[in-house]
């Protein structure tokens, strides 16, 4: 009986240090990634894997995103104020709806059902161009 | 053939089970909306206590059944696809844990329900060719740690219950 608590105890404490170490190095992780991310100029749009378009991040637009065999699948891209969000979206999840606005480079919304990435990226566009020249 | 039939009897109560702690979770509203994605892993409690009370084989029956029910229910086949990647891993790295007798059923749990989001990213990571989803990854490392516990004490206190009645 005496055995038998000490290894509960035993396995109580390595519970403990899996559960520590798990959070330890995800909290490494987030803080790395927090600490290198920068704010994004553009947005593109991938389908299945392939990017179809790329707005910047500086005008205010919807983009309608359709996919499917006979485009009956729609995701609606907004850009507002900087920031790229999904707001609305016929998928069964609705993860992608509720995935909040993206504006920081690598940030991602994914509607599975759709595969459709949005990705936040830094892709010069022309107007960033000019004011470098 | 009649200790037989009553294994089948209880395996399915079991599944009805796991099929409606699915339900509820997803018409849960979302734990925390800023990343989306986030579940406790209920039906989970469901698998550990089979992989404890009867093995491995019934474990991975009642698993497989409720994903395909989930599917047909309220899902798809882009779902199961990645629902199902979720669980083969997680039963899989449970029942190494299970085997190498250092963790209780808290530790397996949360091996669990780290497995089950390592499964899902990965197979969006795949489908998606990026890597860039990775980082979501660390956010459910840490969720999917501290509902393992909660699913991992639950399901410990059911095995409890059930100690004298046999499956
Ligand atoms: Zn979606």
């Amino acid at each position: 009986m005496k055995n038998n608590n000490s290894q509960k105890n035993q396995k109580l404490r390595n519970d403990i240090i899996l559960a520590v170490v798990i959070v330890f190095i995800a909290a490494a992780g987030l803080l790395l990634f927090v600490l290198t991310k920068q704010e994004g100029s553009t947005v593109a749009v991938k389908i299945d894997g392939v990017v179809t378009d790329t707005y910047p991040l500086s005008e205010n637009r919807e983009v309608s995103i359709k996919t499917g065999e006979n485009d009956e699948n729609i995701n609606i891209l907004t850009i507002k104020d900087g920031k790229a969000s999904i707001s609305e979206a016929d998928c069964p999840d609705k993860i992608c709806v509720e995935t909040r606005a993206v504006s920081f480079v690598g940030e991602t919304i994914v509607c599975l059902p759709h595969k459709i990435v949005i990705e936040i990226t830094n892709e010069k566009t022309d107007d960033q161009i000019d004011v470098a020249v | 053939m009649k200790k037989h039939i009553r294994k089948t009897a209880v395996l399915s109560i079991l599944t009805t089970v796991a099929l409606v702690l699915s339900y509820v979770e997803a018409i849960l509203p979302p734990i925390w909306a800023a990343v989306p994605g986030i579940k406790i892993g209920l039906p989970n409690i469901i698998i550990i206590f089979i992989l404890y009370k009867t093995g491995l084989k019934d474990a991975i029956t009642v698993s497989v059944i409720r994903l395909f029910l989930v599917a047909l229910l309220f899902g798809n086949a882009m779902t199961l696809l990645y629902s199902a990647a979720g669980a083969i891993l997680s039963i899989a790295l449970m029942t190494l844990c299970k085997k190498i007798n250092l963790f209780s059923m808290v530790g397996v749990s949360i091996v669990g329900g780290v497995a089950h989001n390592l499964g899902q990213i990965l197979v969006a990571m795949a489908i998606f060719e990026t890597s860039q989803i990775g980082y979501y990854m660390l956010v459910l490392a840490v969720t999917g740690t501290i509902a393992g516990v909660f699913v991992g004490i639950a399901a410990s206190i059911i095995l409890k219950r059930f100690e004298k009645i046999k499956i």
